[in-house]
């Protein structure tokens, strides 16, 4: 697994930048990430970033836009104005988590 | 000595120059529950993936976005040598809709929505739904009768328009 220095953070990544190792993520990092693809969190970003992450504890997959969406009670339309153009990839990539690998 | 690490970091490509401009055009002509899905799931991956997305709706394809036939799309085995049962089985009285209930259930077992909330997701991923004017005419259909987000009933020759530099999928 390759590491990759995010301002400072060494992180390991797969080969497409996504995190390989859980405990690496915190707060802190989640910021780094989100600067990396052009993001500013707010609180309605993390607060889609703490479910992905308690789902993904839960059932150790990466919940795609529908689930998330359902679950955090964000709607489909906030997802894609907070994580614009690619929202499930962009919300797994700031999480700390593999990118989704459901359809739906 | 102290080295500085020079090389670029691995960031997926997610970031605001990532858009592509890439278009796609849908057109569902079918009204079968099983063949309204595969335009449903690509127009939903297309739009997750930042794709500026059209679905027309032409022929029996008009079902999927009509309110009294929406959420009532029926799966059958006739004509379906995929569901690997003999033919005749499929004729029998009840076995469409068993044949129906059985997809639905299978469905839904996945977490993938039906096909009026489908629509509605897609919608608010911000794609484009259109009906297609011949088919509504031949049913003696208008605005009304179709699902509120279907945005007008357009020719063949708006929706090429509309669609200028798209990719295309008949389905």
């Amino acid at each position: 697994m390759p590491v990759t220095t995010l301002e400072g953070h060494e992180v390991h990544v797969d080969a497409e930048g996504f995190l390989t190792d859980l405990s690496e993520w915190d707060d802190e990092l989640a910021t780094v990430l989100a600067a990396q693809i052009g993001l500013t969190l707010t609180d309605e970003h993390r607060a889609v970033l703490t479910f992905l992450r308690d789902d993904f504890a839960q059932r150790g997959e990466t919940a795609t836009l529908r689930r998330a969406s359902a679950g955090s009670g964000v709607s489909v339309k906030d997802l894609f104005r907070l994580f614009p153009q690619k929202p499930a990839k962009k919300m797994a990539y700031v999480a700390g988590l593999p990118k989704p690998v459901g359809c739906v | 000595m102290t080295t500085t690490d020079t090389s670029p970091a691995v960031v997926p490509q997610l970031g605001p120059d990532a858009a592509s401009g890439r278009k796609l055009a849908i057109i569902c002509s079918k009204g079968n529950l099983d063949m309204a899905y595969p335009g449903l799931i690509l127009a939903n991956a297309a739009l997750g993936e930042g794709v500026e997305t059209h679905l027309f709706f032409t022929f029996w394809g008009l079902d999927m976005i009509t309110k009294a036939t929406m959420d009532d799309l029926k799966f059958t085995m006739l004509g379906n040598t995929a569901t690997h049962m003999p033919q005749g089985l499929g004729g029998l009285p009840g076995m469409t809709a068993l044949a129906t209930s059985k997809l639905k259930k299978a469905i839904a077992d996945l977490d993938v929505p039906d096909v009026p909330e489908f629509l509605e997701q897609i919608v608010a991923s911000g794609g484009h739904l259109w009906a297609c004017r011949l088919s509504a005419d031949m049913n003696h259909l208008g605005l009304a009768d179709l699902d509120d987000d279907v945005e007008g009933i357009i020719s063949a020759s708006d929706f090429i328009e509309k669609t200028d530099g798209a990719q295309l999928l008949f389905i």
